[in-house]
């Protein structure tokens, strides 16, 4: 427990399952990653890919049924949060691990006031009482940048623009001092100018609190900007996992490349006609046991349509911990 | 009116679009949101205006205004010749089909109890007395156009993929041969992977039916790969209308520079290097704008005279409009704001 090199989070093999009318969905399909401390981890891939299932099945957000978590390990410190009871979970979200999510407006209850909100897990987490944890709520909106923070407290959401409610989740989900930080998709709804704002705020409190952060976001401009290490997720999956400068400078997985490659540049060069990726995102019915996006992927072969490849070290170094990724593709198979 | 050259297919004059606020138990007229307050442009047949800004800046406001959706509070919307803010209603009606629209939410924008012929085929009822053969054989020439198997031409909306609803949509569109397309940020709903394949149709089409575009979006870098010209909005007015790679390369309103530097881009070397300007606070309401230039209160080079006097939209350099004081060698006593205005529309008619 007191290991300072072990991992903050270590998910292994975590397999969630949607039952629905139209039969099952496999969302979620073996997903292992790791988070180190003071590391942030950005999940990048399109909707339905299981990037946000992910997150929420790790701390039991997902309604079952229809969801089921049907297996894997979860280890927050030396606690599998898979196996721990209702009431124990409880403890550990907002305690020990803070969520924020894409949509301050409807994440934040509007019949009370932002200052209770921020209170909330305050006095039921670390007991405070009320004079403390009003305290301590001036402080984390200011920790936030919201300026004359001790009369927003009685402020009401509506009061607050979107990027603002945005900082106040942020300070919420900062409240308890959690070891791990998951922000879904926390700048999607927000326009630029904003989500710069929000962005340099992260930053920010990074260098001040040094805590653990999974970001999930479609948007790879984002990622390149703040990630230490990126993880690529396509139907339910994770096919391609490195440190960032590694994963855009060097991509592996044919999905990587063709999504870096369909996103016009602001700055370089203009391309006449954009590069396309054909076809849908696939959606997945049983358990996968062909590799998912052969279907539209350039470079499949015979292999990929019998079996799903799994996660190889490209560097050397252990899966997870350097550059891996899951294609059966090789240099050698193009010389065969 | 009859003096435009004829490249020009629309001519937006001072447009104005207001929108009443009522308060109290009478509900009595104490305000207006201004979503659109005296915007100016020109688009020459067969360019793509790419119309960008932030939510709420009013860009959409325009989109529909332009094709009066909503009846403008003021000014003019000159297409192909004819101003359709005054239009009568059969004249507007007449003239529907040269101009069409491409909606942001191909789910909301498609009624599910029709089949994919039918919303296809719904202008052609509307607009033409054609036989059922006849249309019907347009129908699969517009579903062969944007990529759409003729099979599918009984199924219904649900049944469709995000990005197949958005063809189905711009199909619609393309039905009555219109000239002029407004497409209102066609791809925002899409995937990533999808939002490529959605702008490759629409360019081709521009291509093989000498369409124009005015291009909604808040995606700065598809803006850059789709638009000739760009115009950059900010709560109700143009901050600056320049050429595509002239702006791109060096923006000259703050707020575009602003903007641009706030898109993150896709690689980490660049990201961990570039200065970003961040701009401070929020967009006022547009209930409320502030006196002077609407971007005073963000802006990191406001002086003096941005508090107090709106800024005009005036040429800086050769096809480059910027509404901006900075651009202004203090000429504050040029005059009313009548007499501004008109050199305005002087400066635009000699854009290109």
């Amino acid at each position: 427990m007191a290991d300072l090199a072990a991992p903050v989070l270590d998910v292994r093999g975590l397999k969630t399952v949607f039952q629905t009318r139209g039969g099952e969905v496999h969302a979620v399909n073996s997903v292992s990653f790791h988070l180190e401390r003071g590391e942030l981890l950005g999940v990048v891939g399109e909707s339905g890919s299981g990037k946000s299932v992910t997150m929420m099945s790790l701390i039991g957000l997902l309604p079952s049924p229809p969801a089921d978590v049907r297996a894997g390990s979860v280890m927050l410190g030396d606690r599998d949060l898979l196996k721990i009871s209702a009431a124990e979970l409880q403890a550990v979200r907002g305690a020990k691990v803070g969520f924020v999510f894409q949509d301050p407006m409807t994440s934040l209850n509007p019949v009370f006031t932002v200052g209770m909100q921020i209170m909330e897990p305050l006095r039921r987490h670390m007991g405070l009482s009320k004079a403390q944890a009003e305290t301590r709520a001036v402080e984390l909106l200011e920790l936030v940048g919201i300026s004359d923070a001790r009369k927003r407290l009685k402020a009401y959401p509506h009061q607050f623009s979107g990027g603002m409610r945005q900082r106040v989740m942020i300070a919420i989900a900062l409240a308890c001092d959690p070891d791990v930080l998951i922000a879904d998709e926390p700048t999607t709804a927000l326009d630029v100018t904003i989500q710069a704002q929000i962005l340099e705020l992260v930053k920010e409190l990074r260098r001040k609190l040094g805590m653990a952060i999974i970001w999930i976001t479609h948007d790879l401009g984002v990622i390149a900007g703040i990630a230490d290490r990126v993880m690529v997720m396509y139907g339910g999956q994770v096919v391609e996992q490195a440190p960032v400068k590694e994963l855009f400078g060097n991509p592996q997985h044919p999905y990587t490349r063709a999504l870096l490659k369909t996103i016009p540049s602001l700055t370089g060069e203009r391309a006449d006609r954009l590069q396309v990726i054909e076809g849908q995102p696939p959606i997945m019915t049983a358990a996968p046991t062909a590799c998912p996006f052969r279907d539209r992927c350039a470079q499949a072969f015979d292999r990929c349509a019998r079996e799903n490849p799994l996660r190889r070290a490209i560097d050397g170094r252990e899966v997870g911990r350097g550059h891996d990724v899951a294609c059966h593709w090789t240099p050698e198979v193009a010389h065969a | 009116m009859l003096d435009q050259s004829p490249e020009k297919l629309v001519q937006v004059k001072d447009l104005k679009m207001y929108f009443p606020i009522h308060t109290g138990l009478f509900r009595s007229h104490t305000g207006d949101v201004k979503a659109v307050d005296g915007v100016s442009f020109d688009i020459i047949k067969g360019e793509t205006l790419g119309l960008v800004g932030e939510s709420g800046c009013g860009k959409s406001t325009v989109g529909r205004a332009l094709l009066r959706l909503y009846d403008p509070t003021a000014g003019q919307v000159i297409i192909d010749g004819e101003d359709i803010a005054t239009l009568s209603p059969e004249a507007l009606r007449k003239k529907r089909p040269q101009m069409q629209m491409v909606f942001q939410d191909p789910q909301a924008s498609l009624n599910p109890r029709m089949t994919l012929a039918a919303i296809i085929g719904e202008p052609l009822e509307e607009h033409t007395n054609w036989t059922r053969d006849r249309k019907t054989e347009r129908i699969y020439e517009l579903m062969d156009a944007v990529g759409l198997n003729r099979r599918f031409a009984n199924r219904f909306p649900h049944e469709f993929s995000g990005g197949q609803r958005q063809r189905i949509g711009i199909a619609r569109a393309l039905a009555l041969n219109p000239k002029f397309i407004v497409c209102d940020e066609p791809i925002a709903a899409l995937d990533v992977s999808i939002q490529a394949q959605v702008v490759n149709l629409l360019e081709d089409l521009q291509a093989k039916f000498g369409l124009t575009y005015l291009f909604i979006s808040h995606d700065l870098s598809m803006v850059r790969h789709i638009a000739d010209r760009v115009a950059v909005m900010y709560l109700g007015r143009i901050a600056e209308l320049s050429p595509r790679d002239a702006l791109f390369a060096r923006p000259l309103h703050p707020y575009a520079e602003a903007l641009l530097s706030a898109v993150p881009e896709p690689d980490p070397n660049l990201e961990a290097t570039r200065q970003r300007i961040i701009l401070q606070g929020d967009v006022p309401s547009p209930a409320n704008p502030p006196k002077g230039c609407n971007f005073c209160t963000r802006c990191p080079k406001a002086f003096d005279l941005c508090h107090a006097e709106k800024p005009q939209l005036q040429e800086v350099e050769p096809g480059r409009l910027v509404a901006c004081h900075l651009f202004t060698p203090n000429n504050p006593a040029a005059g009313s704001t009548g007499g501004a205005e008109a050199t305005e529309h002087n400066q635009q008619g000699e854009t290109r």
